[in-house]
């Protein structure tokens, strides 16, 4: 099937920065993709590109098959942006942003789809308020639903919730899942890793400008993590030699130990029984996104 | 075609809203023009037989208040969006670069003719001025605000920050339209700067635009008409491939 996005051999430098170092990428049509990777590692930068707001070093993208700058006004048709920089034309109301919007795409009589994005970004309240008068979090949310105005077969949202509160990411989250399933791709940057791993079946990590893992989450975190864990912190402070070849981490008086499943919790215990040894504090540990990101950038680091 | 007429429409609507201080107030310091040179030069010769200095000088005038806001929309509109970042919109937008190029245009001559037009009606009020030939007036009227239109779009690209966009127009845009004769016949100069303002293309617009007042000219309108038309597709040409390479637009 046709890509959503497809990024050859981009490289992109600002001065002596690269900002992109060769970047191949294939986002496939209906993925949840998410871009990830530390502060400046190049995920707006890359995002500026497919979106034609920045311009290649070198390398080739298309989106939904149209070349970026040969077949622009394609590619843009099928593509929604949602901006990192909170901008505002200042000189309207969010209704009429929402319309100009739309015409900007070709589309009339659009004001069905503009109540319900309204509706569903919960900004029903300001529809009528200049952009000016907005919080940031609602400016956001505007900004959100610019991208959507033209029903783009492919999302893009770089930092969609920051700045925007704990229930708005919620009912955000919960519409871009629902076009999701309605078969629009969504590519998503954002730092809080939880998000990308509740919602994407796929990640990029980024650094320096270079993909440094590109696999599903679920692979991922299988493959990167040492799996579940336990931490427990004991009286007396001694690990019984049994115990000692699941050690994986110590610290802060905690002890991590490797499990292979919950029974394993069981053997753990009995050995400490054993030792006569007391448990003054236990947490089980799910391996997460944010293990694998840490340790993708320390790994990075060393060989840097 | 719709996403042409949405950005004419928003940049029509971006001036309008505040229209206070895009049409009245420079009216206004048009009109002041007017009733200085009026006191201070009411005794000066007659430039053509017939026309009193004032009446003379009032199409110059209109011009050049047609010039300065022709100019002021589009770059002032580009400066704003590039500096507060919703230039992006546009960018993002799957709007040809010529349709983006002539919506800008468009709305730069609807706010110049407008000014220009509020010039006229309220000096109509006072003064008796000719109308010979009301289209050659138009077409120059037009061709001039499409000049600076794209002038401005260029200028807005170009600059980064509002006082380079102001260096552009103390520097180049009011020094060409004071020596292009809209105060003054070029006849009145010396020799040599007479074909100094054969140099301005400026000279062409408001020399043509003129003819169509009083039915006489410098220079014939059919020459006027010819490079006032070459220059605007040059400009126009110049704006519309820095609108396709992006530049200073997308890094
Ligand atoms: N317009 C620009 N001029 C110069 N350097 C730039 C420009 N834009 C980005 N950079 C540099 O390119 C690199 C990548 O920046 P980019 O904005 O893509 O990072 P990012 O991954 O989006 O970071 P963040 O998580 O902070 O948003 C950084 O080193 C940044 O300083
Ligand atoms: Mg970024």
């Amino acid at each position: 099937m046709l890509p959503a996005i497809e990024v050859k051999h981009v490289s992109k430098r600002y001065g002596a920065v690269r900002a992109l170092d060769d970047i191949d990428l294939e986002i496939h049509s209906g993925e949840f993709f998410a871009l990830l990777g530390p502060n400046g590692a190049g995920k707006t930068t890359l995002i500026s590109i497919i979106a034609g707001l920045s311009l290649v070093d070198s390398g080739d993208v298309t989106v939904m098959g149209h070349h970026v700058i040969r077949n622009y006004q394609q590619a843009r048709l099928n593509l929604g942006v949602v901006p990192q920089e909170l901008v505002f034309d200042p000189f309207f109301t969010v209704r009429e942003i929402l319309r100009i919007q739309s015409g900007y795409y070709g589309i009339t009589g659009n004001n069905r789809w503009i109540d319900e994005i309204i509706e569903r970004l919960d900004l029903a309240d300001k529809a009528d308020t200049n952009l000016r008068a907005l919080s940031g979090g609602m400016k956001r949310r505007v900004l959100v639903a610019q991208a959507l105005v033209h029903k783009p077969p492919v999302i893009i949202l770089d930092e969609p919730t920051a700045g925007v509160d704990v229930e708005l990411r919620q009912t955000l989250w919960d519409f871009i899942k629902q076009l999701n399933q309605d078969g629009h791709t969504i590519v998503l940057t954002t730092h809080y890793l939880e998000e990308a791993e509740t919602l994407c079946n796929r990640v990029a990590m980024l650094k320096q400008g270079k993909i440094i893992a590109l696999d599903s989450t679920k692979n991922l975190i299988g493959t990167m993590t040492s799996g579940q864990t336990v931490k427990l912190k004991i009286l007396p402070d001694k690990l019984p030699p049994v115990l000692r070849p699941l050690l994986i981490a110590q610290a802060y008086g905690l002890h991590e130990l490797r499990i292979e499943n919950y029974a394993h919790i069981e053997v753990i215990l009995s050995a400490l029984r054993a030792a006569d040894i007391q448990i003054v504090e236990m947490h089980l540990q799910q391996p997460d996104l944010e293990d694998v990101f840490l340790k993708l950038m320390r790994k990075n680091k060393e060989s840097a | 075609m719709t996403g042409f007429v949405t950005l004419l429409y928003k940049e029509l609507l971006r001036f309008w809203k505040v229209g206070f201080q895009t049409i009245m107030a420079p009216m206004v310091s048009t009109l002041l023009y007017l009733l200085i040179f009026f006191h201070v030069l009411e005794a000066h010769v007659e430039v053509y037989p017939q026309v009193p200095y004032p009446v003379f000088l009032i199409p110059g005038l209109v011009m050049m208040a047609v010039i300065q806001n022709a100019f002021a929309n589009s770059s002032s509109s580009i400066i704003q969006s590039k500096i507060s970042g919703n230039i992006v919109f546009i960018l993002l937008s799957p709007i040809s670069y010529q349709a983006i190029f002539l919506a800008y245009i468009l709305a730069s001559i609807a706010r110049g003719l407008l000014v220009g037009l509020g010039v006229y009606v309220v000096t109509l009020l006072f003064f008796d001025i000719p109308l010979e030939l009301p289209g050659w007036a138009l077409l120059f009227v037009i061709l001039g605000s499409a000049i600076l239109g794209a002038l401005g779009l260029i200028a807005g690209i170009w600059a980064d920050k509002f006082d380079e966009l102001a260096a552009f127009q103390n520097f180049i845009i009011l020094p060409l339209t004071f020596l292009s004769g809209v105060f003054y016949t070029i006849h009145s100069l010396p020799v040599g700067w007479q074909y100094l303002s054969h140099l301005n293309p400026f000279f062409y617009m408001i020399d043509g635009f003129r003819y169509g007042f009083f039915g006489v000219s410098d220079i014939s309108p059919y020459i006027s008409l010819a490079i006032v038309a070459i220059c605007l597709v040059m400009i126009s040409m110049l704006a519309i491939h820095l609108l396709k390479k992006g530049y200073k637009l997308r890094h």
